[in-house]
């Protein structure tokens, strides 16, 4: 039976992680993020799960690389600073290929910058916050509702291609609280990641089936293999191989880019005759909603692409927008970083507008209706 | 469109008036046919004393953007808050200020009612910490009167919120609330 519930996005996001079968977080608390841990610390001892408030943010993403190591579906969550903190370990999770999911619950920065205003300024971090070549999956939820749903896709995701997966929410979608509907458990898709189908004594750790990924035995199941952040070779060792080691970076990024068509989600309103798109994503969306009803009743033809995975971006899509409209408009809580993206991807085909607002508060629907009126 | 309600609730930090703004949410989204909600908030780094504020969005519709432009209803119980927060107050909406706590009540083209909410709390309950019941009170008597949520979904969404043990002590200063409200509300259509 579906349940509807008046939840805060922060909860849904612990929710989702549990209804996802997330058994074990690891974190340390910040504002804007912290329901989140507050929820999995009442809930997880109930589900038989171990909740681990550790040290600091980095030992928090630490512990959740070990359960998931150990078996568990593992979950972390912060904001911009601690988001910074974890990213060593961010790195060493895409390198060793070890699921978690971790979620960065966005507040304005650098550094401790304003712990309770929104911002959207760590969607470049996400995908270039560690180093070296990775191929990033982030969901930009920008609902109560989806809130839980991309989580759970978050877990499905971090499960199926063996690495992490973020949710990047902000300060608004996190404290919102708004209606939500839980879906009954029976009729959720769960994935669960590929455990190995040979003997033990066959076990060749890294080797990747046809999809890119290898199985996963968990700690203590009598597989051995050898866990490393440096660029190993199919056993988990380190090599210094050119050719293993191209097979290795190259397979990190193309189990996931291969499939990125599978990954990608997007969400359009009023786009079949518009001459003017908003593209924007999280809690500038609702913002750009209202702004378009509002001119769609007034008669300007304006719509809007809001994408949900902004990692993989939806390259396709804007490519194809781009060739149809007069204008792209991106609004976005940080100085422009998706915009980068779609000027890219648009390249001239049509013009894209970039808007920013910095200033710790999310934008007006009025103040989108003048970007879209000054082009109407 | 026409259909959307902004309601906030404003004052210091631990007054409540997030709790308040969550139990409106909860009392329409949970409690009403048909009435969607939506529950925000804002507030500085301090724990205490620092200007806070609430809303909640009703629409029949579902909500897009999740704050108030110009609030239909604004309970305000703190001077600094009604400083900060009255100016963008829609055109004959209904404004409640605390006659304690807001010293310099301003002109509006609002119905302004100037309402003994904390002394209320303090005098006739005894504990000011129920002050954000007695506010929910005279908000239940405006959602009434404009038939958007009737006093018994809010006095439910309340019971289902407090801590075990003090159901009576916030349920007195929730009818304290409304019972004052309606007093005024009547006084003034005479």
């Amino acid at each position: 039976m579906s349940q509807i519930k008046f939840w805060q996005g922060n909860k849904a996001v612990a929710m989702g992680a549990l209804a996802a079968g997330c058994r074990f977080f690891g974190g340390y608390p910040i504002t804007p993020s912290t329901e989140i841990m507050e929820v999995m610390s009442e809930k997880l001892p109930e589900l038989g799960g171990k909740f681990m408030q550790m040290e600091d943010e980095i030992a928090g993403i630490a512990a959740g690389i070990g359960a998931s190591i150990a078996g568990e579906k593992a979950m972390t969550a912060s904001s911009g600073p601690g988001i910074s903190l974890k990213q060593e370990l961010l790195g060493y999770a895409y390198m060793a290929e070890i699921p978690i999911v971790v979620v960065n619950v966005q507040r304005g920065g650098p550094s401790t910058g304003l712990p309770t205003k929104v911002s959207q300024a760590d969607v470049m971090q996400a995908k270039w916050g560690t180093h070296g070549d990775h191929a990033t999956i982030a969901y930009a939820p920008s609902s109560v509702q989806e809130c839980y749903t991309t989580t759970i896709k978050s877990f499905n995701m971090a499960e199926r291609f063996r690495q992490p997966v973020l949710v990047l929410s902000d300060e608004i979608i996190g404290h919102m609280r708004e209606k939500i509907v839980i879906p009954d458990s029976e009729t959720l898709e769960i994935i669960d990641r590929k455990k190995p189908k040979v003997s033990p004594a066959d076990f060749i750790p890294y080797k990747a089936d046809d999809d890119g990924v290898p199985p996963m035995a968990a700690f203590g199941d009598g597989y051995r293999w050898h866990v490393t952040g440096l660029t190993s070779d199919d056993w988990g060792f380190p090599t210094n191989k050119t050719e293993e080691i191209e097979k290795k970076a190259n397979r990190i990024i193309s189990k996931v880019e291969r499939f990125r068509e599978d990954i990608i989600e997007y969400k359009e309103d009023f786009m079949e005759d518009a001459e003017i798109v908003v593209v924007s994503y999280g809690s500038v969306s609702r913002s750009a909603l209202r702004a378009i009803r509002v001119l769609r009743e007034q008669g300007v033809k304006v719509g809007h692409f809001r994408p949900i995975t902004l990692w993989p971006f939806p390259e396709r899509q804007i490519a194809e927008i781009s060739k149809k409209v007069k204008h792209i408009i991106v609004p976005e809580l940080n100085a422009g970083q998706i915009v980068l993206e779609v000027e890219r991807i648009a390249c001239g085909k049509c013009e894209v507008h970039r808007k920013s607002l910095i200033n710790g508060e999310l934008y007006k629907p009025e103040e989108i209706m003048t970007f879209i009126k000054e082009l109407a | 469109m026409s259909d959307r309600f902004e309601i906030r609730i404003a004052g210091t930090g631990g007054q409540g008036v997030i709790l308040a703004a969550v139990i409106l949410g909860e009392g329409a989204a949970l409690y009403t046919k048909g009435l969607h909600a939506v529950q925000t908030q804002s507030y500085g780094p301090e724990a205490r004393g620092g200007a806070s504020k609430s809303e909640v969005i009703y629409d029949r519709e579902e909500i897009d953007y999740p704050k108030a432009t110009h609030p239909d209803l604004q309970i305000i119980l703190a001077q600094k808050a009604c400083d900060t927060y009255i100016h963008d107050t829609a055109k004959g909406a209904t404004v409640i200020l605390d006659d304690f706590y807001v010293t310099n009540p301003p002109k509006l083209n609002a119905e302004v009612y100037l309402l003994p909410i904390v002394r209320t709390a303090r005098e006739k309950i005894g504990k000011e910490i129920v002050v954000n019941m007695v506010a929910l009170g005279a908000a239940a008597k405006v959602l009434e009167s404009k038939e958007l949520v009737n006093p018994e979904s809010v006095k439910k969404a309340i019971l289902a919120r407090v801590p075990k043990g003090t159901e009576a002590l916030n349920e007195k200063a929730f009818k304290e609330g409304y019972k004052m409200m309606s007093e005024e509300m009547a006084c003034r259509s005479k």
